[in-house]
């Protein structure tokens, strides 16, 4: 289809504001010569581009997105709505803290709440996505060995199973990266792990539920090997929704979490963005906590700012929209509705995996918390069938694919969330259609390999954007 | 109590007896007892979706409304089209992940390569990302951006946002670079300061910000020279509606180019979602961090958009990516795109225009009125105010009639910004506000 530059007529545009009413003044200093190519079209044209745009997106809204790790459930239309509240939206942030008490009663709120959930004794809402939570939560953790003179512990270790952004994130910090392998269950080989730590360990970065959507049972044993050695213990949030309400990250000895409010507290993704990625931690990080706070007093809410802290991790208080959808959510589900959707994600995940079993190969056949890995590896060498092609089959059927080629220690892996908001038809439906396509494969594999057929365009050429780097329009 | 769990009792119990299990805590005792909770969390009881609404909207109506707002300092009051809420509500844009699968979220991807021209054509730059947190974070990965293994000093202009400056050292805290300020001089970046201090000093970038902090029209194209000399990259961190009428930064020499995208389209929102933009030359795209999307196409020669040049990025690199990002914040992107789409370039230079003819007017006024104006440089939008009075009690006067003040910077110091919001007939009134006060 155009693109919005190939549309219009120069000339053409809307009328949206009025003449200037004070006296035009021209500035001395030197002007912009290059023509600014901007659209140049109508109402009409501008609407229906982007509703042509819509029908190329595929949105939880239009069907099953089991996207594993990214926690696709279904987003709430009341949490929008109070997210676009004009006494939200029109706050300048900059305003003096008694025409904000609104504002910072979210703000307090939602702390207070994840505080509990968490079982972490103070949170900051400023970090902007998981990732800039993960930062956060490492720069805690070296500005705390900084205070105590412990400038000599320079290593994070990272399970191998771990997400991309937690070496990604330590790097950042000025970390080194001590990648420790996954013993055969999957989980945190332990005899691995003692031999890990040192005096230079500053910490470990861990999810429980791990990648591949198993409960480590020995949280307790492996939280107090990284306390015994020196260092600190960071929780990657990502899989919180399997276990909240169940058991709290704070409990299993962790000192420092990141939360993704856009997984685990349903507000949208947005094809990328807006996040959100609130950090946790116990006592002992507290000082350091980036930006301001809200706190409550008897004459009502004020912002606080920790002495040592290590600084904004960008302006203002935090997405702060985001912010007031999450606790809406939370509003909304109450203790027991939390409990309630955790329950359900891990019941789902675990009926797809025994449903889908006789089909798939499972990377570890036991039960799984939120989400589940299949791989394809033998299937590859039979067939000559890859976790690509089943995913890409699975679009010609309108359903988004799980998440392919990770966690990287399951080779051909696809993994499986169907969140807590699918319905029991759903999810046959879909189990039904993984079965026809595995089907189909065996029979006719070079459809499958060829898939998808009904999409708008068909598998693109990824080594040539690389290659040959195309990341804007060229104006004639 | 609320919930969105389709799926009622007896059918969640049918699930577990038809997979194997008694009940969730036989499925749950997978999570050793050591760990669970043994009561449930101190939460209050769920609430339907009336009394959650009538919660919220109750915080919500605890926040003051002002008639009329002449405070910037970082968040901006424009006019935001109907049309762009409109589009940017759509619930495939909402609640899409970000754009993995291709095939179907050529939507998503084409309208970030739509905001990526658009970013490349206000700034004058080669390549844009498809955005980073907000204007800070922006200004902080491109200090990143140009550090390697030798170069580890970043200058910044002590004109540069104080909020901007302090996310720059937080991340420099991590990456163990130095910051060294460049000191002003009358309220712009003192150039020949710059010039002694960073000569021979392996510095790795100068950062300038265009309107800077003041307000003030900085000499940019003397920056990025200054920069040049010490051997350092030039990044300038802008308005983006004084791209429209003053110098791009390309125009200028700059090797990158970052800023706060809020001003195009989004709403105050107590500070966000805001969207960063950042720009580079071609020369510096594989340094870019973040998502980038690019043009390609099928098999069958159908133009099609992906996610390109992932080798920089943390999923594949790990810890040798350029950076951890990933979500960004693609659904401001897109109402970036769609504001600039409903204004042209028409629009977008009649609000700069607008904003410049409006400050110029107040700032007139507010002279008259008794409040002197600091610097004599050029301003855009934003100028800075002395008065004998204390500034906060000003602030209080002029709130009490609805409006919301410049933004007390000192004891005796306000930094004021007008935009196409603020009417003629709006600022007379503050304006003779001012002068009761005042006298």
């Amino acid at each position: 289809m155009e693109l919005i530059f190939e549309l219009g007529q120069e000339g053409r545009g809307l009328d949206l504001l009025p003449a200037c009413d004070v006296e035009k003044v021209v500035l001395q200093a030197p002007k912009r010569e290059k023509k600014m190519h901007l659209p140049h079209v109508s109402e009409t044209e501008l609407s229906r581009h982007y509703s042509r745009l819509e029908k190329r997106t595929h949105g939880v809204n239009d069907g099953f997105y089991p996207l594993g790790s990214c926690t696709m459930k279904y987003n709430p239309k009341v949490n929008e709505e109070m997210a676009a509240l004009p006494g939200f939206t029109n706050v300048h942030p900059l305003a003096p803290v008694e025409s904000v008490q609104g504002c910072l009663e979210v703000l307090y709120t939602l702390q207070e709440d994840l505080k509990e959930i968490a079982g972490m004794d103070h949170f900051t809402l400023q970090p902007a996505a998981g990732a800039h939570g993960e930062f956060t939560g490492l720069l805690l953790i070296k500005a705390y060995h900084k205070a105590n003179g412990d400038e000599k512990r320079t290593k994070i270790i990272v399970p191998d199973s771990a997400h991309g952004t937690n070496p990604a994130s330590a790097a950042m910090a000025g970390f080194d990266i001590v990648n420790i392998p996954s013993g055969e269950d999957g989980c945190v080989d332990v005899e691995a792990l003692k031999k890990a730590v040192g005096e230079d360990t500053a910490g470990l970065m861990l999810t429980n539920p791990n990648t591949v959507g198993i409960f480590d049972k020995n949280i307790l044993e492996i939280t107090e090997i990284i306390h015994k050695s020196g260092g600190l213990c960071y929780y990657d949030g990502a899989n919180l929704n399997a276990i909240m309400g169940q058991c709290r990250p704070g409990d299993m000895g962790f000192d420092v979490v990141h939360l993704n409010l856009h997984k685990t507290f349903s507000t949208p993704h947005g094809g990328g963005g807006p996040g959100s990625g609130p950090v946790g931690c116990k006592d002992l990080l507290a000082p350091f906590l980036p930006g301001c706070y809200a706190v409550k007093t008897e004459e009502g809410f004020e912002y606080e700012a920790c002495e040592e802290s290590i600084g904004s991790m960008r302006s203002f208080a935090g997405n702060f929209l985001v912010i007031v959808k999450a606790l809406t959510y939370i509003t909304t589900l109450g203790a027991e509705g939390i409990k309630e959707a955790s329950q359900n994600a891990v019941l789902n995940a675990n009926y797809m995996r025994v449903k889908l079993a006789d089909a798939y190969d499972m990377a570890y056949d036991v039960t799984c918390m939120h989400e589940f890995v299949m791989t394809l590896e033998k299937k590859k060498k039979e067939i000559d069938i890859t976790a690509m092609d089943i995913a890409k089959a699975m679009l010609d059927y309108g359903i988004h694919p799980p998440t392919m080629y990770f966690p990287l220690i399951v080779h051909e892996a696809l993994m499986v969330e169907p969140t807590e908001t699918e319905t029991k038809e759903e999810m046959d439906h879909v189990i039904a259609v993984l079965h026809e396509i595995m089907e189909k494969a065996k029979k006719d594999p070079e459809y499958i390999k060829h898939s998808p057929h009904h999409t708008v365009i068909g598998r693109p050429d990824e080594v040539k954007a690389a290659r040959t780097p195309v990341v804007a329009y060229t104006f004639e | 109590m609320g919930s969105y769990v389709p799926n009622k009792k007896a059918e969640q119990e049918a699930m577990l007896k038809e997979i194997g299990y008694q009940s969730f805590d036989d499925m749950f005792s997978v999570i050793p007892d050591s760990v669970k909770l043994k009561a449930p969390l101190h939460l209050p009881s769920g609430k339907s979706e009336f009394e959650t609404a009538n919660c919220i909207k109750k915080m919500a109506a605890k926040n003051k409304q002002y008639c009329g707002i002449f405070r910037g300092a970082g968040a901006y009051n424009h006019y935001i089209p109907s049309i762009v809420k409109q589009i940017t509500s759509k619930e495939a844009f909402v609640t899409a992940y970000t754009p993995y699968q291709a095939e179907i979220s050529q939507g998503i991807l084409q309208s970030i390569f739509e905001y990526q021209t658009l970013i490349c054509q206000l700034t004058g730059m080669d390549v844009s990302n498809a955005s980073v947190y907000d204007g800070a974070t922006a200004a902080a990965e491109a200090c990143a951006m140009c550090k390697d293994r030798k170069k580890k000093t970043f200058f910044v202009s002590e004109t540069v946002d104080p909020k901007i400056l302090s996310v720059i050292k937080t991340y420099s805290f991590g990456s163990g670079c130095e910051v060294v300020m460049i000191p002003e001089k009358d309220g712009q970046t003192d150039l020949i300061k710059a010039k002694e201090l960073m000569a021979g000093t392996g510095a790795a970038s100068l950062l300038v910000q265009q309107p800077n902090y003041y307000g003030q029209i900085e000499d940019v194209r003397g920056a990025v020279a200054v920069a040049h000399e010490a051997g350092a990259k030039a990044i300038v961190s802008c308005n983006p509606f004084s791209l429209a009428v003053l110098e791009t930064p390309a125009e200028a020499g700059a090797d990158v180019a970052v800023g706060e995208a809020q001003p195009l389209g989004l709403p105050l929102a107590f500070g966000g979602p805001y969207i960063g933009f950042m720009a580079c030359t071609q020369d510096m795209m594989r340094k870019l961090p973040g998502r980038i999307v690019g043009q390609t196409n099928d098999e069958e020669g159908n133009r099609a958009y992906v996610l390109t040049l992932q080798a920089r990025e943390q999923h594949i690199r790990r810890e040798k990516a350029s950076s951890n990002i990933c979500s960004n914040e693609a659904l401001c992107a897109m109402t970036v795109a769609v504001y600039l789409g409903a204004m042209g370039e028409k629009g977008v230079t009649e609000v700069a225009n607008q904003c410049v003819s409006k400050a110029h007017y107040l700032q007139k006024g507010l002279a008259e009125a008794g409040l002197t104006k600091k610097y004599d440089g050029e301003f855009f939008h934003e100028f800075v105010t002395c008065c004998k009075e204390s500034a906060y009690e000003l602030c209080d006067r002029l709130e009490e009639k609805g409006y919301l003040a410049g933004l007390p910077i000192s004891e005796h110091e306000l930094l004021w910004c007008a935009t196409e919001m603020n009417t003629k007939e709006q600022m007379d009134d503050l304006i003779a506000l001012v002068k009761e006060v005042v006298a």
